[in-house]
């Protein structure tokens, strides 16, 4: 298949393919958006590079994904938005499920805060370097990543505890 | 408008029980446990259309120190229960509540980890209201109940 990309993504791939095309694994178009596949190990200086140099400015989301059985079971999406031009593409990496660690984007993006906390809250991906990797839906002691796929819709019984019920007698 | 100015020079005898009951009765303010999508109307049963002042209870107290009636209108997350659980604890006694909607009564389409499949894990509950969201009415309905349970009490004597 033909990749169609717009003039701005197009200018960014040729970049990449220029100064990472070692770290650069895919490229490919999906439901009208481009997605770029790099090296988990170059994911930061890939984004600082696709900020500074090609604008891409917002860090709109960071999805996580569970492919449970495949080799290396997790993926993680950055989705990027170039301002000017309104461009939008997906940053992909994939993570090995013994070592699940990236690198924080929270240095080049403020946004990633909240959003690398969700992706930790659900996977159990942790971040590098993150400045303040707690918990943001779980309880704090939650032993669990609810989100992978071989946790149990309704939970782990007794995994979350509820307020006591016997009122304090006097 | 003094209760004088109905009885005149008479008396009026009942029961300390039956008194104190319809007082109670008439008056249950609810304290609003707006979690949800239910919470929305949860308002309108409280505003002018539904109008719940003809019952005593359009005074929704958001201090729990004042309130007789726990209204717990939508999902409750486990980490939720705990702050539901105390407000619960910091209401006087006697008190009652209300689970409204399927989200309360029984985790309803929130089959999941994060939401307590039922608010009665946590909570005795008087009044369970079926419906997502229920009308406004079937709130009145759970109070009216809740009114019949409140008359039916011995309020002040023990029978031992
Ligand atoms: S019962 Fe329905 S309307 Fe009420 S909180 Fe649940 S989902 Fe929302």
């Amino acid at each position: 298949m033909s990749l169609e990309l717009t003039e701005s993504v197009q200018k960014l791939v040729d970049g990449l393919t220029e100064s990472y095309s070692e770290k650069l694994i895919e490229v490919y178009n999906a439901s009208g958006h481009t997605y770029i596949r790099v090296e988990a190990d170059a994911l930061l200086d890939i984004v600082k590079f696709a900020k500074e140099e090609y604008h891409f400015i917002f860090l709109s989301d960071i999805i996580g994904v569970d492919r449970y059985t495949s080799e290396e079971r997790f993926e993680v999406l950055y989705n990027i938005l170039n301002l000017r031009t309104q461009d939008r593409i997906f940053l992909k990496v994939r993570v090995p499920e013994e070592e699940p660690v990236l690198e924080s984007l929270f240095s080049v993006y403020r946004s990633a805060n909240w959003l690398e906390r969700e992706v930790y809250d659900m996977f159990g991906i942790r971040f590098n370097n993150h400045p303040d990797p707690r918990r943001v839906y779980m309880p704090d002691d939650f032993q669990y990543f609810p989100l992978r796929k071989e946790f149990p819709l309704l939970g782990i019984p007794g995994s979350i505890e509820l307020p006591n019920t016997t009122p304090d007698t006097e | 408008m003094g209760i004088e100015s109905a009885l005149g020079e008479g008396y009026l005898t009942t029961k300390i029980d039956a008194l104190t009951n319809w007082a109670r009765a008439n008056a249950a303010w609810p304290m609003p446990m707006g979690l949800a999508c239910c919470a929305i109307e949860m308002m309108a049963f409280a505003g002018p259309r539904y109008d719940v002042s003809r019952f005593g209870s359009e005074v929704f107290r958001f201090s729990p120190r004042q309130s007789d009636v726990m209204i717990v209108a939508g999902w409750t997350t486990y980490k939720m229960s705990h702050a539901i659980r105390r407000i619960w604890d910091q209401m006087p006694d006697p008190k009652w509540c209300i689970a409204m909607g399927a989200c309360a009564s029984t985790g309803g389409m929130h089959r999941c980890y994060g939401v307590v499949q039922g608010v009665d894990n946590f909570l005795p509950v008087d009044a369970y209201i079926s419906g997502c969201p229920p009308r406004p009415d079937a709130v009145i309905h759970a109070l009216m109940k809740i009114q019949d349970k409140i008359k039916n009490e011995h309020s002040v004597l023990l029978d031992t």
